[in-house]
């Protein structure tokens, strides 16, 4: 699938890394001059306390937001600004804080939606839809079809998502991002409001995708456990500001960390 | 009971993407397709046939290209009736310039003339959203209308102000112009409406409607996954407008058979709007349905009051329907937002389960 | 003549305009005046729009047949015999039973659901009111009784420049009762407790509602006065032309109105109404002969088309930030 000329990356080497970005709405200093890296294959924690600008780092870095200052080099390719369709298509996908689903449309038709990039079959084909169109869809629908297996929601396929539980919609916005068969899955906090037993099925499909697809992650999550578990290294952002990056052990035993979830004495 | 799928198991991923993938319904809709080409022209009156099913299946056409539109990628437009009129005037244009082509071929092509206007005024829906977009397609509406009043090269500097139709044959029988008879007509009209209405509803099962819905209920996510918003959705005005252009061209060609700027005002924008909300909004054969009601009221209506021994006049009726079509779309809107459509799935599960009420 | 050649087309866009204006400025500003008067009027529907969308988020698509009906209801009553005055306070009565009715019968059931389907449903109300409108009053036009609502009418006229400026009593009015109406609106927005609770329930319902204010109450206070509004506005603009249908099609001019004010600044409705009507006027007077007359359809919308690509938010509307 991917293209020829592109730089292959291998485990271990630097997948993304930002370098000084800086990002404000109009007085507000969202990101302050922050720089870390996510390498391939690895399980990428981002943490920090409420309003510290994480959702905002993964918005610069599939292109929602463009920072004012610094720099974004993706496989090997340096950018002032990501674009979202060029994030898309070099192999970032992401699921969202408050899940961002097709509300309408089904849990079927929401991942088929996930394979959009990869279809290619002209409007006039779709126009008659038999013949090259179709062979395209069930080519598709195969996939999508192993990752609902993947995710235990085959009872869900024709159920519009709106109707679904929360729980249920999270999985499914993972399915979405899954289509895409990214490169680098960003999954802002995917965790949130789910109960023990959502959350341990959840961390196990972070970690079986992170396994079995190789795919490299980069989460936001609240949750310490699950991070300090799942996660090779993490960095912490405070107030705009990375204050700490480094192994979970590291992290945890980190003073400015420390300060900035419990609150300093004065 | 009698509408069951049990037992009907797909054993491939292309039976279970058919268009319509249980066997009642493929048994109804060819009943349909029968009914529409044997029986009715058969046993229609010419009344009957000019009056009531040409004009149906023409703004049911429209409605389907509004549909398109506001119903599957969610851009609300006023504009419809100026771009049913662009389809009129290209294909008077080019019948006129081009007069050794055959009429059916411009009528159908017209709708490219409205599709470029469409997506001319489809390039504003970048930068605003909902209402505010909805007051640019006014925009396009007023402009057009104007145009339509104030360049008379449009209309061959006819006296009239007016589109006046060419007669034209097809395979030896008139199909527009003063002789062409309903009967003619009625069956260019249903091969064309037929055959649209087949192809949008390829288009809206694949990966292109995908696309549209997915603009619809989440641009953000559908812009972070590679799908680009601004030509999904000038896509979106294209075929739509594509479709109303048809509409407009087929309206006066082959059923007003002369037509003034007035037969593309607001007003018409606002009916065909009407159609869609009833009908259901994302739905084709909600667009079909709703055509029907908003078409068919003006004119049911009287013989019904009739029938309780209430006589009205023909402008009473009118007010009267007026009033019924709002108050429609108000209850439509509370009790079944998803219009006369989902009130048809809802009798079909019905059906799926009686005698038993689960 | 500054044009080298005088019939070039960007002679006449660019120059002879703003050279005729210059020579004979008595023109000029009669015509400002008039695009102020009309503007004065866009301002008011919008800001009947812009009252309900404040306080419900409901996008008034019916604000326009409102302002025939009032209107219409006024002549009506008057024409059955019923005294000017207390026709008027019949018609301020009608408008609260509508207000009622719209809240009860369209607003309650509809709480909750996305904008789009409020719209909608205000398009069907305006559908059922052309209908009940026509089938109670008829379908044509009418005079407005402005000598029985002792409007002074005829004309003011004075030397300016070397010639002569002539202002319709009639607009003047017009103008002194929009702002008197503004006036009273800002106050009642800013100082009563009402409308403090109205600038809550703009902000948000569901933490209005946790502080005890009543939503159905704020929603049929806003469509009372957005009812008040249109039946000022109906007896300003029925005067100045007639009572008829017509005028619903020409109240949809609010509507870049509201774009170029935003949907929510009150000083923007009035902004933005004065700019579309002189800005209308203006064109249609001085670059109007060029297309064939008639622009005045579509030169409001294309204006504010032009300035949405610019500032999507409005003149007074805050940048949108989104968020995921």
């Amino acid at each position: 699938m991917r293209a020829p000329d592109e730089t292959t990356i291998k485990a271990g080497q630097t997948l993304l890394s930002v370098e000084g970005v800086s990002l404000s709405f109009g007085g507000v200093k969202a990101i302050r001059n922050v720089s870390f890296d996510i390498r391939k294959g690895e399980i990428r924690a981002i943490i920090g306390p409420n309003g510290a600008g994480k959702t905002s780092m993964l918005n610069v870095i599939n292109g929602f937001y463009h920072p004012q200052e610094g720099q974004i080099t993706f496989k090997g390719i340096k950018r002032k600004k990501m674009r979202p369709h060029d994030a898309a298509t070099g192999g970032i996908a992401r699921t969202f804080q408050n899940v961002a689903l097709f509300k309408s449309m089904t849990t079927l038709d929401n991942i088929m939606a996930g394979r959009t990039l990869r279809m290619h079959k002209s409007f006039f084909w779709q126009l008659l839809r038999y013949g090259p169109a179709e062979q395209e869809e069930i080519e598709h629908r195969r996939k999508v079809e192993e990752i609902i297996d993947f995710l235990e929601i085959q009872h869900i396929r024709r159920v519009p998502v709106g109707r679904l539980p929360y729980g249920l919609q999270k999985r499914v916005e993972l399915g979405r991002a899954l289509a895409m068969e990214p490169e680098l899955l960003l999954l802002d906090e995917p965790m949130a409001g789910m109960n023990l037993e959502e959350k341990e099925d959840m961390c196990r499909y972070v970690i079986d995708v992170n396994n079995h697809y190789g795919t490299t992650i980069a989460l936001i999550e609240h949750d310490m456990g699950v991070v300090m578990d799942l996660a090779n290294r993490v960095v912490v952002l405070d107030y705009g500001q990375k204050i700490a990056d480094g192994t979970p052990d590291e992290v945890k035993a980190n003073k400015a960390v420390i300060d900035a979830y419990l609150g300093v004495a004065h | 009971m009698f509408y069951r799928e049990a037992g009907q198991f797909k054993t491939t991923y292309r039976a279970d993407m058919a268009t319509f993938p249980i066997t009642q319904d493929r048994i109804g809709i060819a009943i349909i397709l029968m009914v529409a080409f044997t029986v009715i022209p058969y046993f229609g009156s010419n009344f009957f046939l000019h009056a009531i099913m040409i004009p149906f299946l023409i703004f049911a056409l429209a409605a389907i290209g509004l549909n398109i539109l506001t119903g599957y990628t969610g851009l609300l437009s006023l504009g419809t009736g100026g771009f049913m009129g662009v389809g009129a005037y290209a294909c008077y244009k080019l019948a006129t310039i081009f007069p050794e082509v055959h009429i059916l071929i411009w009528v159908v092509t017209s709708g490219f003339v409205s599709a470029a206007v469409g997506i001319v005024f489809g390039l504003p829906s970048l930068r605003i959203k909902g209402f505010y977009l909805a007051v640019a397609t006014l925009a396009s509406q007023f402009f057009l209308s104007w145009c339509f009043i104030r360049i008379p090269w449009l209309v061959n500097y006819n006296v009239s102000n007016a589109i006046e139709v060419p007669r034209r044959t097809l395979f030896g029988v008139h199909v527009t112009g003063p002789e062409a008879t309903p009967h003619a007509r009625y069956f260019v009209v249903l091969a064309i409406v037929v055959a649209m209405t087949w192809l949008a509803s390829n288009l809206v099962r694949g990966r292109i409607g995908r696309m549209w819905m997915a603009v619809r209920d989440m641009d953000i996510a559908a812009e972070l996954m590679g799908i680009k918003l601004l030509n999904t959705k000038l896509l979106a005005f294209a075929v739509s407008s594509f479709y109303c252009g048809v509409a407009g061209a087929m309206l006066v060609f082959l059923y007003y058979g002369s037509a003034e700027a007035t037969a593309f005002s607001i007003n018409q924008s606002f009916a065909i709007l009407s159609m869609v909300i009833i009908g259901g909004l994302g739905s084709l054969l909600g667009s079909f349905l709703g055509a029907a009601l908003i078409f068919m009221l003006p004119l049911l209506l009287p013989p019904f009051l009739g029938s309780l021994g209430l006589s009205i006049q023909a402008a009473t009726a009118e007010h009267l329907s007026f009033m019924v079509i709002g108050a429609l779309i108000v209850f439509f809107l509370i009790v079944e937002p998803h219009g006369l459509a989902r009130l048809w799935q809802i009798a079909k599960q019905k059906l799926r389960v009686w005698p038993y009420p689960y | 003549m500054l044009c080298v050649k005088p019939y070039s087309m960007f002679c006449k866009i660019f120059i002879i305009p703003f050279y005729e204006m210059w020579e004979l400025p008595d023109i000029f500003v009669q015509t400002l005046w008039e695009g102020l008067v009309g503007g004065t009027l866009y301002s008011l529907i919008a800001l009947g729009f812009v009252l309900i969308f404040k306080a419900s988020g409901v996008f008034n698509f019916a604000q326009g047949i409102m302002v025939v009906f009032a209107a219409l209801s006024l002549v009506g009553l008057h024409a059955i015999g019923v005294p000017a005055i207390l026709a008027l306070a019949l018609t301020v009565l009608i408008m609260l039973v509508l207000a009622f009715a719209i809240e009860r019968v369209v607003l309650r059931p509809l709480v909750n659901q996305p904008d789009i389907i409020l719209f909608m449903a205000t398009f069907g109300l305006t559908y059922f009111l052309i209908g009940f409108g026509e089938l109670i009053f008829g379908g044509d036009p009418k005079v407005m009784i402005t000598k029985q609502l002792y409007i002074p009418t005829g004309t003011l006229s004075f030397d300016f420049a070397g010639g002569r400026v002539e202002m319709q009593k009639l607009d003047i009015t017009a103008v002194v009762v929009a702002s008197l109406m503004v006036a009273v609106l800002a106050v009642f927005f800013s100082k009563t407790r009402i409308g403090r609770a109205l600038r809550a329930v703009a902000d948000s319902h569901k933490a209005a509602l946790s502080v005890g204010i009543s939503l159905n109450q704020i929603w049929i206070i806003v469509w009372f006065a957005a009812g008040l509004v249109a039946l000022v506005t109906g007896i300003m603009w029925g005067a100045r032309s007639e009572v008829s249908f017509a005028l619903e099609i020409i109240a949809l001019k609010a509507l870049p109105v509201l774009i170029l004010g935003g949907f929510t600044s009150i000083p923007g409705a009035i902004v933005g109404g004065l700019i579309i009507g002189v800005g209308e006027k203006v064109g249609e007077i001085y670059w109007g002969p060029l297309f064939g007359r008639g622009i005045e359809s579509w030169l409001a919308y294309m204006i504010a088309l032009v300035f949405l690509l610019f500032r999507p938010q409005g003149l007074f509307g805050e940048k949108i930030i989104e968020r995921v």
